[in-house]
């Protein structure tokens, strides 16, 4: 029963409250970042690194923290371990680094970790915390590699890097900003019709 | 309540310093072996590389001389420019001692995937036109402007801000190499610009 009601938790952020198709959070790094399936991909799980340590730091420091001045709490929370992923990156996987570098600090401005410290970490536990980043983590990841991936496919005749051989006719709106409009609207129609009940 | 959000910042902000202390020799080590990296594709085999700085059209360039048993085999320039479509272009640029050039490397770039960005592969039609030519007989602009250097299709403006970058990093070398004591301003993409 316990570990049925952690995994509803969990799988609740992954479609009921997929962040970026439910609760569209998080619009900026999404729009911007998925111009490949790799770079979507990497975007979800740095997003998802800092989501879980937040909420379960949030959580742990609730009580100290006076309700006048929470969000510059949670905001200098976050911020550090944005601060802190970032060097770890730099400093041992450069390559990783090189790739995502310019997408990281957004992680700080990204509303879906402040908006889960807000409606979540400051009202349950830690544990709860923990799977609630683990859940819309892996939300935010599955739709942005989705999302990359489509766009990818569309745009550059590739997926994940692979060369599937017809570039030349694809056309290349779809990677371009105007391009991540379209594709995260079809696909947020058809999420609601088929996944969200 | 002010106490608390001092607390809470502080910490923070010991703790950012510690993980500061902690990865800044790893960052530097690391900064260090991608130019190391970037030196190897674009120069011929070396034993030693000798840094100088230099400024043209108010950009800080990096010129690295590389010798191989005290003699000079090349020279590495680390050209930039801020003319391209969405920001700085960096290359580096290999010159062997007559200035022709070997080959050239793309340190980092934002132009956009599928177009500018195609001069980050191997082979494309910016770095066809300028490997192996000699710089001294080459016009290093792009055709459109009468120059020899093939653009990417439908990306003029990364284009230009390539051709640019070669010219900038060709006019470091001349004074790396002892050619000439002062850089020539690079004109190019900056000058161009205004037609479109």
């Amino acid at each position: 029963m316990f570990l049925k009601d952690k995994l509803l938790l969990t799988w609740r952020g992954v479609v009921k409250e997929n962040p970026t198709f439910v609760l569209v959070l998080g619009m900026c790094p999404t729009l911007g970042t998925t111009t490949s399936a790799e770079n979507g991909f990497g975007m979800g799980v740095a997003t998802m690194a800092v989501l879980i340590m937040s909420n379960i730091v949030i959580s742990l420091i609730k009580n100290l923290i006076p309700d006048k001045v929470r969000i510059p709490a949670f905001i200098v929370v976050i911020a550090s371990f944005v601060t802190v992923i970032q060097m770890l990156m730099e400093a041992f996987v450069p390559s990783l680094y090189a790739s995502l570098g310019v997408f990281i600090p957004l992680i700080v401005v990204n509303c879906i970790i402040l908006g889960r410290a807000e409606a979540f970490a400051s009202k349950n536990g830690a544990l709860d915390s923990a799977l609630d980043g683990v859940g819309i983590g892996l939300g935010f990841t599955l739709s942005l590699t989705v999302i990359g991936a489509v766009r990818e496919v569309l745009g550059s005749g590739a997926i994940f890097g692979f060369d599937l051989g017809c570039a030349e006719y694809m056309p290349l709106v779809f990677v371009l900003a105007p391009g991540a409009f379209l594709v995260l609207g079809f696909l947020m129609v058809l999420f609601n019709k088929f996944l969200k009940k | 309540m002010v106490l608390v959000l001092f607390c809470i910042t502080f910490i923070s902000a010991a703790c950012v310093g510690v993980v500061n202390m902690i990865t800044e020799g790893p960052i530097a080590a690391a900064k260090e072996a991608a130019v190391k990296a970037a030196l190897q594709q674009v120069l011929p085999e070396f034993d030693a590389t000798e840094k100088s700085e230099h400024t043209a059209d108010e950009l800080l360039i990096i010129a690295h001389k590389a010798t191989k048993g005290g003699e000079v085999v090349g020279y590495a320039i680390e050209s930039q420019t801020k003319n391209g479509f969405s920001g700085l272009v960096r290359l580096m640029v290999g010159f062997d001692t007559k200035g022709t050039i070997l080959n050239v490397n793309v340190l980092e770039q934002a132009e956009t995937p599928g177009l500018g960005a195609k001069m980050t592969e191997e082979g494309n039609p910016l770095l066809a036109s300028v490997q192996g030519k000699e710089a001294p007989k080459t016009k290093l602009t792009v055709k459109k402007d009468g120059g020899d250097i093939d653009a990417l299709t439908a990306a003029t403006i990364s284009s230009r801000a390539y051709a640019e970058a070669v010219a900038r990093a060709y006019a470091v070398f001349k004074v790396a190499a002892g050619w000439q004591n002062e850089v020539q301003a690079t004109t190019g993409a900056s000058q161009t610009k205004k037609e479109e």
